[in-house]
């Protein structure tokens, strides 16, 4: 029997483990949280039932069908609390993965490695925030961070809360946000009436991050409307004020670059600020198991969501950021092949035709809400860049100048950005960017960290019997 | 473009050489395929050491090598000014302990040595140990202090050598892939083709470290230098409790021995922004850049016998590279007998951050045609040690 | 006021009552339910930084949320560097913030 690995409980990795099955593999999925459903489903714990949670979520009934038929099946076994910290690459073969298993980030967490036939890597994405004066001071969130409290705590980060950045994903985390008992003072999309025009015009309907028509979009809309909730295009928040925490933010109109256009500031007394300007990808396992990025920082896939290494798979945002239903196809169609089957198999031929639909989605984003260099200019020198080493702007745009290095890596080693705990993975993108580094002849650039999560030097000389990897056991259990 | 000196190979080594050639007055070009320190030279800790030598020429080249470090960093400090990062120069001593009763006494003995040669050496018992490193293993066998080793930030270091290079002249082209030797009709070295064109030199000198070999053999030569891999842990910043590099004694055993199978010991140290620094495993495993999870395993183990409270410190990263390794463990310094108009500077393993500015002042000497510093002999091509693997590599 | 925990009885999604827990931080008992994460314990408590940095001393606290940026990064019961946003809460738990200097050279 076929023994399939699947990295990711969130849409992608269900679907993946899922088709997995169908196909008669054996399924070990495993998660680095606690709970299955990745952030899209980000939920209430067991501890916590909610009666009407589905109201909290898009797509529920999908998940619970898939949770409930995965937890129920003893040819699939579900590992939660699995921090993947390290792959190694297989010659010909695909890798072995080695995990941690307990609380997260305990001191005595139980190492366990496996060496499966196949791997798929659902592992998803984050999001990407862009520096700007003062959103190192604490109330200034990640959007995402207010949408993870808010369906998986019911804790709203604000009393009065300023969304702001780019994307489709702004709108439900002001609804959540909403939903949590928070005032969600406005929603300032960077981007202008042209550009969404551009990207969105031929289906506006995937504009709210799915490929149906109507549901979603009725449903943003409708809530927008209730709550009374501005949506203001070409605006974005260049400046965050306070002292020990975050007091006020500063608003302006932006050029079709993202350029702030002085004259047009405005300042709005906020103790919130949740801002996110698209997400970034989560490479560094498949980076690590030998896997193929394109030109723009992606997994590269085929039609079976085969990556260039044998038996390693990809799905869902790691291959373009595509939303939810473009990661369920793709976790379908890779658990199906991953298994054995192929693309043409007549069972997939509606996953297939479902991601296919699907594929234009993360270029329409792009389109609409990608990233415009005009940010760059509401950056001030003692703006700090990587927020671990407190690295301001001008310090890495002298010491880019003074070294004359075109080296990444030596860059980053001789400014510290990027080395501090979270190796990069807030600012790695920012500062490739900044540089001048992005697209150069190494397109795995900052996502490379062969050690992809914090290990205990403990953990990693007692717990480990890296020689002797676990065997691939059939049966369930969860295991925190 | 014409050139003094071309200089194949912008890591320490090449850059090291390109400030002392260029403020001898030599024009001088640095080559380098990839960025200016992207390789061995951004791979290692930045150790400078005497204590890891017995009593040879590497250790005349490394003793002398000390004694040039606080004035060219002090140097550097004035002439780029405070905008420049710090070099992170710290001559904070070294602790050899031995962990097991049989490794005692040939740590004491190869102490001993050194001693004998004028190394600063201190034997130190258990309790003197622990006072200058609290958290030291009690159950250490035997320790010795080395005053005299020292650290540096070695991707700052490079940078800060070529930038002081370009201000005496030096032109550094990064990028640039060099092809082949230009010959002249006797066969004399007189330039290089790269990727970017013909550059004619009056000599070319070869600092390009695991990858010398390669661009020997570009070249129509040789020289038998391998890649010997080495990686090392950093942990997440945390409070400063290590006060010195601590390594236990099979260092000694590991970087004296051609054994290909994986060989760790320990060599412990914080950094200057508050990281610790775990080290560290050599394989001969060819240019293979593969995480591989027993070394991972073995470094920790290790470091955990000499430092017990490490074990709830967290490693946030790791990094490999590729150690020029020669054949009879001595760098390769000076003209190649073969070839006119070539020279080399590699194969200095784990110790090419340390010994980079002695072998810069053996090049120029070389070059120059000056009064050698010391005795340049031990490190020639030309040497009985390397005969044998010439032959084998031809 | 800032963030806050929706109480239970005005919430939609209609959630059972929760069982309440304590954890300590820093000395002092901090209150919070079963199930939430001690970064969701400590917002709720009314605090929104947790962490100052090793060279300006600036106060930090949730960023990401969701594990990523490791600003919220405080000591669990004696281990150093867990996740706030990441790791569950349990009762008795006993947290320590961070604030790691770093080293000073004498070179």
């Amino acid at each position: 029997m076929t023994r399939v690995l699947v990295i990711g409980a969130g849409p992608a990795g269900l679907a993946a483990a899922a088709a997995a099955r169908a196909r008669g593999a054996s399924v070990i999925l495993l998660d680095a949280a606690d709970v299955l459903g990745g952030q899209y489903w980000r939920h209430l714990p067991a501890e916590r039932p909610a009666a009407d949670e589905r109201i909290l979520h898009h797509g529920w009934s999908t998940f619970t069908a898939l949770r409930d038929r995965l937890e129920a099946d003893a040819g699939c076994e579900i590992i939660t609390g699995a921090q993947v910290w390290a792959i190694e690459a297989g010659t010909d073969a695909a890798p072995t993965v080695h995990a941690l298993i307990g609380p997260a980030d305990g001191g005595r967490r139980r190492g366990r490695s496996f060496t499966p036939d196949a791997v798929v890597f659902a592992t998803g994405a984050h999001d990407r925030t862009l520096p700007f004066p003062g959103w190192d001071l604490p109330g200034v969130f990640t959007a995402g961070a207010a949408q993870a409290f808010a369906k998986g705590e019911r804790v709203a980060v604000g009393h009065r809360v300023v969304v702001a950045g780019a994307g489709p994903f702004l709108l439900p985390v002001a609804a959540s946000l909403a939903q949590t008992g928070a005032r969600v003072l406005g929603v300032y999309e960077a981007s202008r009436t042209s550009g969404l025009l551009r990207g969105w015009l031929p289906k506006p309907w995937q504009l709210l991050g799915s490929a149906k028509k109507g549901g979603e979009l009725a449903g943003y809309v409708g809530n927008h409307v209730r709550n009374r909730i501005p949506y203001r295009l070409g605006r974005a928040v260049i400046a965050a004020h306070g002292t020990e925490r975050v007091e006020a933010v500063t608003i302006a109109r932006l050029d079709a670059g993202w350029a702030p256009i002085p004259g047009t500031e405005r300042r709005i007394a906020a103790d919130a600020v949740c801002v996110s300007h698209g997400f970034t990808p989560r490479l560094e396992l498949p980076i690590a198991a030998g896997c193929r990025v394109t030109g723009d920082g992606f997994i590269s896939v085929d039609a079976a969501q085969r990556s260039s290494v044998p038996g390693v798979y990809a799905a869902g945002e790691i291959t373009g950021i595509g939303g939810a239903d473009a990661a369920l196809a793709e976790g379908g169609v890779a658990g199906h092949c991953a298994a054995g089957g192929d693309p043409s198999d007549p069972a997939l031929r509606t996953t297939v035709r479902a991601r296919d639909n699907a594929s234009g989605f993360a270029a329409r984003i792009e389109a609409a809400h990608g990233i415009r260099p005009g940010w760059q200019s509401w950056l001030g020198d003692d703006t700090i860049v990587c927020r671990c080493e407190e690295v301001p702007y001008g310090r890495l745009r002298d010491i880019a100048h003074d070294t004359c290095s075109s080296g990444l890596r030596s860059l980053k080693l001789s400014t510290r950005a990027g080395l501090g705990i979270c190796q990069g993975r807030i600012c790695g993108r920012t500062v490739e960017h900044l540089l001048g580094t992005a697209g150069g002849a190494d397109p795995v650039r900052s996502d490379r960290r062969p050690i992809a999560a914090p290990v205990r030097i403990g953990e990693l000389a007692a717990t480990l019997s890296p020689q002797e990897p676990i065997e691939h056991v059939q049966g369930k259990g969860t295991n925190v | 473009m014409v050139t003094d000196v071309l200089i194949v190979g912008a890591g320490i080594i090449g850059a090291a050489c390109a400030r002392t050639l260029a403020e001898a007055g030599l024009t001088v070009t640095v080559l380098d395929r990839g960025a200016a320190a992207s390789g061995t030279s951004a791979k290692g800790e930045g150790n400078l050491l005497v204590s890891d030598k017995g009593p040879g020429a590497e250790l005349r080249l490394a003793q002398y090598a000390a004694s040039l470090w606080p004035a060219v960093t002090a140097q550097l400090a004035e002439q780029l000014g405070p905008r420049f990062p710090a070099v992170e120069y710290e001559r904070k001593g070294g602790i050899v302990v031995a962990t097991t009763e049989a490794g005692a006494a040939p740590l004491l003995a190869f102490a001993g040595s050194q001693r004998a040669v004028g190394v600063d050496a201190c034997q130190l018992d258990v309790a003197e140990a622990i006072a200058l490193e609290p958290e030291l293993n009690p159950r250490i066998t035997a320790a010795v202090h080395y005053p005299e080793d020292a650290q540096v930030q070695p991707v700052i270091m490079t940078e800060a050598l070529l930038a002081s290079a370009r201000r005496s002249g030096a032109v550094v082209h990064t990028g640039v892939e060099v092809i082949g030797a230009l010959r002249d009709g006797a066969g004399r070295i007189r330039g290089v083709r790269t990727s970017a064109g013909d550059i004619s030199a009056g000599a070319v000198l070869i600092a390009a470290g695991p990858w010398s070999g390669e661009v020997a053999a570009s070249f129509g030569t040789t020289l038998p230098v391998r890649p010997r891999r080495g990686v090392v842990l950093v942990t997440s910043r945390m409070p400063h409790q290590i006060f010195h590099k601590v390594y236990d004694g099979d260092y000694f055993g590991a970087t004296q021995s051609s054994d290909a199978s994986l060989q760790t010991s320990s060599v412990v140290e914080s950094t200057a922004a508050g990281t610790v620094l775990i080290g560290s495993s050599r394989e001969q495993i060819g240019f293979d850049d593969r995480l591989r999870v027993p070394v991972l395993h073995e470094l920790a183990v290790k470091a955990l016998r000499i430092f017990p409270f490490l074990a709830g410190a967290s490693i946030m990263r790791s990094y490999g590279g590729f150690r020029p390794y020669m054949p009879d463990h001595l760098p390769v310094i000076g003209a190649d007998h073969r070839v006119d108009g070539l020279w080399h500077a590699s194969g200095h393993e784990g110790a090419g951050i340390g010994l980079s500015l002695a072998t810069a002042e053996i090049i120029a000497a070389d070059m120059l045609q000056r009064t050698p510093p010391i005795d340049p002999s031990p490190f020639r091509l030309d040497r009985a040690s390397l005969s044998a693997h010439l032959a084998e590599v031809a | 006021m800032a963030a806050r925990l929706l109480p239970f009885g005005d919430d939609r999604a209609r959630p059972a009552a929760p069982t309440p827990i304590e954890i300590s931080v820093d000395g002092v008992t901090a209150t919070g339910v079963a199930g939430q994460s001690i970064a969701g314990v400590l917002l709720a408590s009314g605090r929104l930084d947790w962490r100052r940095t090793s060279s300006a001393g600036a106060p930090r606290g949730l960023f990401c949320g969701i594990g990523v940026c490791f600003d919220c990064i405080v000591t669990v019961n004696g281990d150093r560097d867990v996740r706030a946003c990441m790791r569950r809460a349990a009762d008795g738990d006993e947290v320590l913030s961070q604030h790691d200097s770093l080293p000073e050279v004498t070179a």
